[in-house]
């Protein structure tokens, strides 16, 4: 099968009307392009959205609150509340499935700076948190330390702020940690700075916030036990979307809602976000592979037809071979190894110019910086090796109806073929 | 070596019927150099497709070196033309894209003969019929006459037992078909046994015995004083 003599006939057949073998080539050549090309660019995409969840803790809610709409218990309707710190105990003991709640507070942003340093000034945004934020959210620190539990307990001043602000309050190489801002006319020690995990740039706000002990915000901003909202993050295995329910339902309770007011407390759940953009890359790739064996179906088309010509135009010599006793399943393989080979071959080139192609817009993406949901479009070895399976039985297919009427001729007509 | 009784043969034409062969009977001996004759029409051609399995007898039988053709499917066919048969045809049926060489060992590869061992026969065949020094040619590169002796060649690499010839000379002109006829007459002065299919009488009269067919039956079978082709050639 793979004798020396075989492949030299293989190369002697496709190679004696170069041109035509080349044109049909090109069909399958590249409808592999455009499948690695639609794929790497799926990836793309996925790899840019992906980033921007980078780091979050997927399987969580925001849950904060509005006005009731529904009046309860003697309460009016349109009533302003707040969550209280006793509502994050609560939700501790019924629902055990919750690996972290986040009570958090903002200040509020008022016109002007809010952050003074000596006579550079910012305005930024400010958040009372406990130290288990910075699972939830995705940055890590990057001088110094966050804040812990003696921190929340002792109330102390300090804050950990963004590398953003840093850059923007302080000298090129000056020490940060150790020295005082002024918050909203508190004065607070910095304790350390924190990055993004992601690098996209971002915006104006990136790494240009400030967090401090969530006790410490409470006693210097008046908070008393209020709580603004809350991220909440179930533990592994289940799904804040099925726990949502359960968890307003509570704090509903705790702070006499009415049950079926729709309207008193919103919520954003991460998770169900993140699975619809899951599916979307499912989708994404679906499409991408049916879009791509399409257009190579019309390659592989191609080259059954050639083969069907070059068949027609060989009849003669096939009867001749006959005749001198080749055995009809050796014309078979050979037309089939033909095929194959041509279509491999040609496959080959196509997965080759995506793989420059791909190379070529990576390059262009780093000189141009970051695109924003666009990250490193590529195929894994995984993709590539599909795509020669699929080039491998396309072959075969493509081979097998001109192989067949090969050697359906008999000797005899094909002989008297001139 | 060849045995056909009561053969018969006819094809299918839409609704009609042609009954081409009707009841030969007819053998012939190891060594033997016979020519078929008749006009076309006459069946000649069938018979000689029918002796060289390139088509299927409908009925009487078929015995070949002892061994019965019958049954054929196109794997045992094709195994039996190799082992049994040479073919040489009137457009000689050279592989245009392989070089003289390689068309002579064309036979041999069906056989799995090696690679090096092939060579070497093809080349001595070529020898035989003079073309050694054009085995790199390409059969484009050959007159009609080279080309017809490589045929010949490639039908001998084999060793057949019968060399089937389908007007070899029908596409040459005279001096070119003493040549080759010449050539003819020398491998069956080896010991090959040789059918020649032809409507020329000067090449039957080359042969050694004639076998006449009108309208698919033989009408005349003799053995004659056979024309040395030599004498013609230079």
């Amino acid at each position: 099968m793979f004798s020396k003599d075989r492949w030299k006939e293989i190369l002697e057949v496709l190679s004696s009307n170069m041109l035509r073998t080349v044109a049909t080539a090109f069909g399958v050549g590249w409808g592999i392009f455009i499948l690695i090309i639609l794929l790497a660019a799926g990836k793309g995409l996925e790899n840019g959205i992906r980033q921007d969840f980078n780091g979050v803790a997927t399987n969580t809610m925001f849950m904060w609150t509005e006005t009731t709409t529904v009046p309860f218990e003697g309460l009016p309707e349109g009533r302003e509340f707040n969550f209280k710190l006793e509502d994050v105990e609560l939700l501790r003991r019924n629902v055990p499935e919750l690996r972290i709640i986040s009570p958090r507070n903002r200040l509020r942003q008022s016109e002007g700076d809010n952050v003074i340093r000596g006579t550079e000034t910012g305005s930024y945004r400010v958040y009372g948190d406990y130290p288990e934020i910075i699972e939830q959210n995705p940055v890590y620190v990057a001088h110094g330390r966050f804040f812990n539990h003696n921190d929340i307990n002792e109330k102390r001043k300090v804050v950990v702020i963004g590398d953003g602000i840093r850059q923007d309050l302080y000298e090129e190489d000056e020490e940060a940690i150790g020295t005082y801002l002024k918050i909203s006319g508190v004065n607070f020690m910095v304790i350390g700075t924190y990055k993004e995990k992601t690098s996209d740039g971002g915006g104006q706000n990136s790494e240009r916030e400030i967090f401090m002990p969530f006790t410490t915000f409470s006693q210097a901003f008046n908070r008393a036990d209020n709580v603004g909202w809350m991220a909440i993050t179930a533990k592994d295995g289940s799904s804040i979307s099925e726990l949502s329910e359960k968890i307003i339902l509570t704090v509903k309770q705790s702070r006499k809602v009415h049950p079926d007011d729709k309207r008193a407390i919103g919520f954003f759940d991460l998770y169900e976000q993140f699975n619809r953009v899951e599916s979307l890359f499912g989708a994404l790739s679906f499409i991408a592979y049916f879009v791509g064996i399409l257009v190579l179906i019309s390659g592989i088309i191609g080259v059954s037809n050639i083969m069907l010509i070059v068949i027609k135009e060989r009849t003669k010599e096939i009867g001749i071979r006959r005749a001198l006793g080749e055995n009809p399943w050796s014309i078979k393989l050979q037309i089939l190894m033909e095929s194959i080979f041509l279509t491999i071959i040609s496959g080959m080139v196509g997965i080759i110019f995506g793989a420059l192609f791909i190379y070529g817009i990576n390059a262009l993406l780093d000189s141009v910086g970051p695109v924003d949901m666009f990250l490193n479009p590529s195929v894994s070895l995984g993709v590539v090796l599909v795509a020669l399976l699929i080039l491998v039985v396309s072959g075969l297919l493509a081979g097998f109806i001109p192989a067949n009427s090969a050697i359906k001729v008999r000797p005899i007509e094909a002989l008297r073929t001139e | 070596m060849i045995e056909i009784k009561n053969l018969h043969k006819s094809y299918k034409m839409g609704s009609n019927s042609l009954h081409v062969l009707k009841g030969i009977n007819f053998s012939v001996e190891e060594g033997e150099l016979v020519a078929i004759m008749g006009s076309s029409g006459s069946g000649k051609s069938t018979l000689l497709n029918i002796l060289g399995m390139l088509d299927e007898l409908d009925d009487g039988s078929y015995d070949l070196d002892g061994v019965p053709i019958k049954d054929l499917n196109e794997t045992k066919a094709a195994n039996y033309r190799n082992k049994f048969l040479g073919f040489v045809f009137q457009s000689f049926n050279l592989i245009n894209y392989k070089s003289a060489m390689e068309n002579v060992a064309l036979p041999l590869y069906y056989q799995r003969v090696a690679r090096k061992e092939r060579q070497e026969k093809a080349l001595k065949y070529l020898e035989q019929v003079g073309l050694r020094e054009w085995a790199e040619h390409l059969p484009s590169e050959l007159s009609g006459g080279q080309k017809q002796r490589v045929a010949i060649a490639r039908a001998m690499a084999a060793e057949p037992k019968v060399l089937l010839a389908d007007e070899p000379t029908g596409a040459l002109d005279s001096k070119t078909s003493y040549e080759v006829m010449d050539l003819i007459q020398k491998i069956n002065d080896q010991g090959n046994t040789i059918l020649i299919v032809t409507h020329e009488p000067d090449i039957a009269d080359m042969c050694k015995r004639i076998v006449h067919l009108k309208d698919g039956v033989i009408i005349e079978d003799k053995k004659i004083e056979q024309v040395r082709a030599a004498q013609y050639v230079q």
